[in-house]
């Protein structure tokens, strides 16, 4: 085949939107190097994560500020959470984390609750207040035992 | 019951057999790429053949699949009141799945089976034979840029169509039946993870252009130079690229997560 103008333009096009295209998975959809920035790395331990996954988003106010990078067990058999947050953060030491459920069928993501302490957290650093996740399961749990209670004790009062 | 047995084992050798000659090829299409002269025009024609020309192909099924996974998922989420997840459900099924799969289905369809003719019909009229003569390796001159624009392609052509799917998707959740445009974008974004998803995606798109590229030139380069011959070798790439597309699937997905 001879060389023609028309063909290769096409060609060019083709492989610029084939490219475009793979740009776009991986830095528009897939967030590639969006979070890797090495910002504000904090840690807060959990007695129950209740279902949290890195990657998870981490909010305060609503205002997503970072994400869960991992989550371990530490000696103590609690979740120690590592949480890569903007660098331009400035968390006062009395700042709390809770984990929070988005609905009620929603995924789990990290709230921080700003405190008012002069001091900051610097990277690396622990956040000291945390607020473990609530298991649905566990508050079902606990009504349909308070209902029976009650169902009890009216049959006895009024035998 | 002993011609069962003598046409079974007849068969695994035949296969055997076809396995180690394709990996021969494969082999000569290697060294070929290595060897100079690089053919370079002959490659970028191919490009045209093999990607431009199946880019409509592509991008109308990758709209329609989008638009179908937009409108099931929506069936589906509306139950749970979860509507807000349909980005990343449609992301997710594009992205590691139906993006490669069907992109590699689509091509060995249509470049795949062309591919094959193109080769066999020159098989059939001893152009290869020509090419023999003057001392022109025809796996050179004529297979390897068929069989490498078609591994370049591959990944190309998927992307396209996952970036089709997702306009399709929000064309169908956002424009018709409500689902919130941020919602729609932030589940997409949060659900998708580059070295899971995307990048197993590429790979994934890559084994199956190698695949299809080798199968197509294969069954073109030992077509039977009738054309009834050249008939037999297309359907033939159609239905082993097809199946082995299945297949490797399965395999890439199961060893590797993908």
């Amino acid at each position: 085949m001879s060389r023609s103008s028309t063909r290769d333009l096409l060609v060019g096009l083709f492989v610029l939107a084939g490219l475009g295209a793979i740009a776009y998975l991986s830095f528009s959809v897939a967030g590639f190097g969006r979070n890797s920035n090495g910002g504000l790395i904090l840690f807060a331990s959990f007695d129950q994560t209740g279902g949290l996954k890195p990657r998870a988003p981490v909010e305060i106010a609503g205002v997503k500020v970072g994400q869960v990078s991992s989550i371990t067990l530490d000696k103590n058999s609690r979740a120690r959470v590592e949480l890569n947050l903007d660098a331009s953060l400035q968390l006062p030491v009395d700042t709390t984390a809770s984990i929070m459920t988005a609905g009620i069928l929603g995924d789990r993501f990290v709230s921080l609750q700003v405190g008012g302490d002069d001091q900051t957290l610097r990277s690396g650093e622990e956040i000291g207040f945390t607020e473990s996740a609530v298991l649905l399961e566990r508050l079902i749990g606990k009504l349909v035992h308070n209902v029976n209670v009650g169902g009890n004790d009216g049959k006895e009062k009024k035998e | 019951m002993t011609t069962f047995v003598h046409d079974l084992g007849w068969a695994t050798l035949r296969f055997v057999d076809d396995l180690g000659r394709m990996a021969v090829f494969a082999a000569h299409i290697v060294r070929s790429v290595i060897t100079p002269p690089i053919r370079l025009r002959p490659f970028v024609d191919e490009i045209f053949k093999l990607g431009v020309l199946s880019l409509v192909i592509i991008c109308v099924s990758g709209v329609a699949v989008g638009m179908v996974l937009g409108l099931q998922g929506y069936n589906t989420l509306v139950r749970f009141g979860a509507t807000e997840s349909l980005g990343a459900v449609v992301g997710l099924s594009l992205i590691r799945e139906l993006g490669p799969v069907l992109t590699a289905l689509l091509t060995t369809g249509r470049a795949g089976s062309a591919t094959t003719a193109e080769i066999g019909t020159m098989v059939a009229t001893e152009q290869l034979d020509g090419l023999r003569m003057m001392s022109v390796d025809p796996v050179h001159m004529v297979v390897t840029p068929k069989a490498l624009a078609m591994v370049a392609v591959m990944p190309l052509l998927s992307a396209l169509f996952i970036v089709a799917g997702l306009f399709g998707g929000y064309l169908v959740g956002v424009g018709l039946m409500g689902v919130d445009s941020g919602a729609y974008m932030s589940g997409l974004e949060n659900a998708v993870v580059f070295d899971d998803d995307v990048a197993g995606s590429l790979l994934k798109a890559c084994v199956f252009g190698v695949l299809v590229g080798l199968i197509a030139t294969y069954r073109g380069y030992t077509t039977a130079p009738t054309s009834a011959g050249v008939s037999a070798a297309t359907t033939s790439t159609v239905v082993v690229g097809s199946v082995s597309i299945l297949i490797f699937d399965y395999f890439i997905t199961a060893l590797w997560g993908v």
